[in-house]
């Protein structure tokens, strides 16, 4: 038997989500699946300089990221993004790339504080001139130590990102 | 327990050019020139009895130089002769006097002994000097790069080396941006 | 009998603790060699964060080179930007005027409770006492609030400058720091109850990283990290620069040269930095904040636009630099991690010919194979923590 939706009350929330008191949520996958990915978006620690400073106070009890569900992990395996904190070096560039290609799809990466985006102030023969040169980034976040509530903004546009995304969830994308 | 220390036991400043004819003295041949600016005096000396000349600063009980502060190197390249110069600051916690050698290395030879029976700290400051200026240190127990990977081609700190790198880029960064492309051009859907 | 022995050969294993490790404090590499749980050898590999910035200081004029001297101890960044700047102007020969003397030791002393703060919040952490972390954190964000109300920035600050500081500090400022001072120490014994007498802690601090203060000196080490081994060396005392010599205070030593000790070398190093405070405060003077030597230090901003001279110095100081003697000085200050060297050689142009920076993390974690053979693999960590290395200084 199928149920006739003009005759009882569904409300819709938002656009495309209809609710049918009190526990019945009418909705599409997308919206479910990225709602769930951006809730608990869980970062690999790669701290490397001193942007990595203002992430620990992010995340410590002052400019909380554990309200949005942004817990830090060791491993990569499991985690959903990297957040870039600091300068990358030529040295350095074969590890990052090794840990972002550890972690499972879908991922992400923020380039955080200006020596990720662009090299920063270094111009010299060690430093890389931003880490997009090798990664696929997805927000980047200015500064010469973003303060946290930066990289907050940071992550909620990385948040908006995905709530906009189509069809992610499938084996065959 | 922590104890606070309120009394100073007695120590012996010497002058630091007190220090410089003592160590003229002892060594009339090595020693090169004595140069004072503000107060400090730095000693340049020839690299050949570099240990003997360190051993005796660091035995000898007027001077006692048991603390090495900093080692490094510095290139004159066009200004002066010999290129190369290693520069030991050295310090006496016991009698609070502070002295500079500076061990004049030059270019087609660019090797010195290494101090590090006198002073272990020694070690990985040899190993930047090394690794920036291309110096070497006889009798090192490991003398390999430290700050730059282990296969990088060239001295940075040489004043002929550009600061933002060679044309030619590192071997291991240029497998990542490979690897990147290809990573990107990639057909997923295909 | 023979048989089985022969079957079970034992091997040592080699571990690497990579570059990417939540316990490495930074780009840290090391190469363990154990056999079973005790340590055979440790190698230490550095230069993940190697970013050039002595061969940069050599195409920078004096007054350039200073944010960079901010991004070496990051946890610091005003007592880098102290040392630097009474290096520098040991080579100029001028004197910074009292009233600018007397904040760059208060915005010393705060940076050295802020670096220490840290330093206990990721050492504890590491041990394994998660609340210390939390409540460290709390604290720095004060000083960090602190930092901003004078300057606008939290961490890389650039407040020092050549000849003085930057701007005069307000009186809010100065309330708000009198409140941070009464309240401070009776926080120091939230985090004294937590771990002091803490079994756990005692376990895995006493006795582990020993070394003697021969030896100690021998290999060059310097800061609460050598005095936990009893030497009495402290920059501060034997050679003062800014306003320590004007103020008293006392430097805590340790005796049995472990982990345990240079943890209340620090501790005791909090209350000594508080006294300093209250001191210098009480002794501030009136006056400018500015050294008044146009030839080396950059006129105030009001004067450029009025009058020619002022529009001339600026003009050739920022784009030529200043004309400095020729000559090489050596000049060491006590930062909160050791002693910071600047070696500088001049060739009478306003960019140095050579720009060294004398990192005390350099040689702490050149020391962590000695401190590290014969223990466990846990110990490791407790003596990463106790060596107090920041990477960003470590490497350059």
């Amino acid at each position: 038997m199928l149920i006739d939706t003009s005759t009882i009350g569904l409300v819709e929330v938002e656009e495309g989500t209809k609710v049918l008191p009190p526990n019945l949520i009418i909705t599409s996958i997308d919206k479910v699946v990225n709602w769930s990915r951006l809730s608990s978006i869980w970062p690999v620690t790669f701290g490397l300089a001193c942007c990595a400073i203002e992430m620990m106070a992010a995340g410590a009890s002052h400019y909380d990221f554990d309200r949005f569900g942004i817990i830090f992990r060791g491993s990569p395996r499991q985690s959903d993004c990297v957040i870039v904190a600091g300068t990358v070096t030529k040295k350095m560039a074969p590890v990052l790339r090794r840990v972002f290609d550890q972690i499972p799809e879908p991922r992400y990466v923020v380039a955080m504080g200006s020596c990720a985006c662009s090299g920063g102030i270094f111009r010299t023969y060690n430093t890389v001139q931003g880490c997009d040169t090798f990664l696929p980034v997805d927000v980047f976040v200015p500064g010469c130590p973003p303060r946290p509530e930066t990289l907050m903004e940071g992550m909620i546009l990385l948040q908006e990102k995905m709530r906009k995304e189509h069809a992610r969830w499938s084996a065959w994308r | 327990m922590i104890i606070e220390v309120r009394m100073k036991f007695p120590y012996m400043k010497m002058d630091p050019l007190e220090i410089a004819e003592k160590i003229k003295e002892k060594f009339p041949l090595e020693v090169v020139d004595v140069i004072s600016f503000r107060d400090q005096v730095s000693i340049i000396v020839k690299k050949d009895k570099i240990i003997d000349i360190c051993r005796y600063l660091h035995d000898d009980p007027e001077l006692d130089f048991d603390h090495l502060r900093d080692l490094c190197g510095v290139d004159y390249l066009g200004k002066k002769e010999p290129r190369f110069e290693v520069v030991y600051h050295l310090y006496s916690v016991r009698h609070r006097h502070m002295i500079r050698i500076n061990a004049q290395v030059p270019e087609d030879d660019p090797k010195i002994d290494s101090v590090i029976s006198v002073w272990a700290g020694v070690n990985w400051h040899e190993r930047e000097c090394f690794d920036m200026f291309g110096i070497k240190f006889k009798g090192h127990p490991d003398l390999r790069r430290i700050l730059l990977p282990e296969d990088w081609e060239g001295y940075p700190l040489r004043k002929d080396y550009p600061l933002k790198g060679p044309e030619k880029e590192w071997s291991g960064f240029a497998e990542v941006l490979e690897k990147a492309k290809k990573c990107r051009e990639f057909d997923w859907e295909g | 009998m023979e048989k089985v022995e022969k079957i079970l050969e034992t091997r040592e294993l080699n571990v690497n603790m990579g570059p990417q490790h939540p316990a490495t404090h930074g780009v840290l590499r090391l190469v363990l060699d154990i056999d079973g749980e005790t340590i055979v050898n440790v190698t230490p590999y550095v230069g993940y964060l190697h970013r050039g910035i002595e061969k940069l200081g050599e195409s920078l004029t004096y007054f350039q080179g200073l944010p960079l001297t901010d991004r070496l101890d990051y946890v610091s960044a005003m007592s880098n930007n102290i040392g630097y700047v009474v290096a520098v102007e040991r080579l100029f020969g001028i004197d910074p005027p009292e009233r600018a003397k007397f904040i760059r030791t208060i915005v010393g002393e705060l940076s050295r409770i802020s670096n220490h703060l840290l330093w206990l919040a990721t050492h504890a952490l590491d041990i394994g006492a998660m609340t210390v972390f939390l409540y460290c954190f709390r604290e720095r964000e004060w000083i960090l609030d602190l930092f901003e109300m004078i300057c606008g920035a939290r961490l890389t600050v650039t407040y020092p400058r050549v000849g003085g500081v930057r701007n005069d500090v307000s009186q809010e400022f100065l309330d708000s720091l009198y409140k941070f001072t009464e309240e401070f120490p009776t926080r120091i014994p939230e985090y004294e109850t937590l771990i002091d007498k803490n079994r756990i802690w005692l376990k895995r601090t006493k006795g582990i990283g020993v070394i003697s203060a021969e030896e100690a000196i021998n290999w060059g080490l310097t800061g609460p990290t050598l005095r936990g081994s009893g030497v009495q060396y402290d920059i501060r005392k034997h050679t003062p620069y800014d306003a320590y010599d004007k103020v008293e205070f006392e430097v805590p030593i340790g005796t049995n040269c472990d982990t345990y000790d240079r943890y209340r070398c620090r501790m005791l190093e909090f209350r000594q930095s508080i006294k300093i405070i209250r001191q210098c405060m009480e002794k501030l003077p009136q006056g400018p904040v500015m050294a008044d030597t146009p030839k080396f230090t950059l006129p105030p901003k009001d004067f450029i636009l009025k009058d020619m001279e002022h529009l001339i110095h600026q003009f050739i100081l920022i784009t030529k630099g200043p004309t400095v003697p020729e000559g090489e000085i050596y000049v060491a200050t006590e930062v909160p991690k050791g002693e910071l060297g600047f070696y500088f050689v001049s060739d009478g142009t306003g960019k140095p010919y050579r720009m060294r920076i004398r990192a005390p993390s350099f040689i702490h974690a050149s020391v962590l194979p000695r401190l590290c053979v014969g223990h466990l693999v846990a110990d490791v960590i407790a003596n990463i923590g106790t060596i107090d290395i920041v990477l960003g200084e470590c490497d350059r």
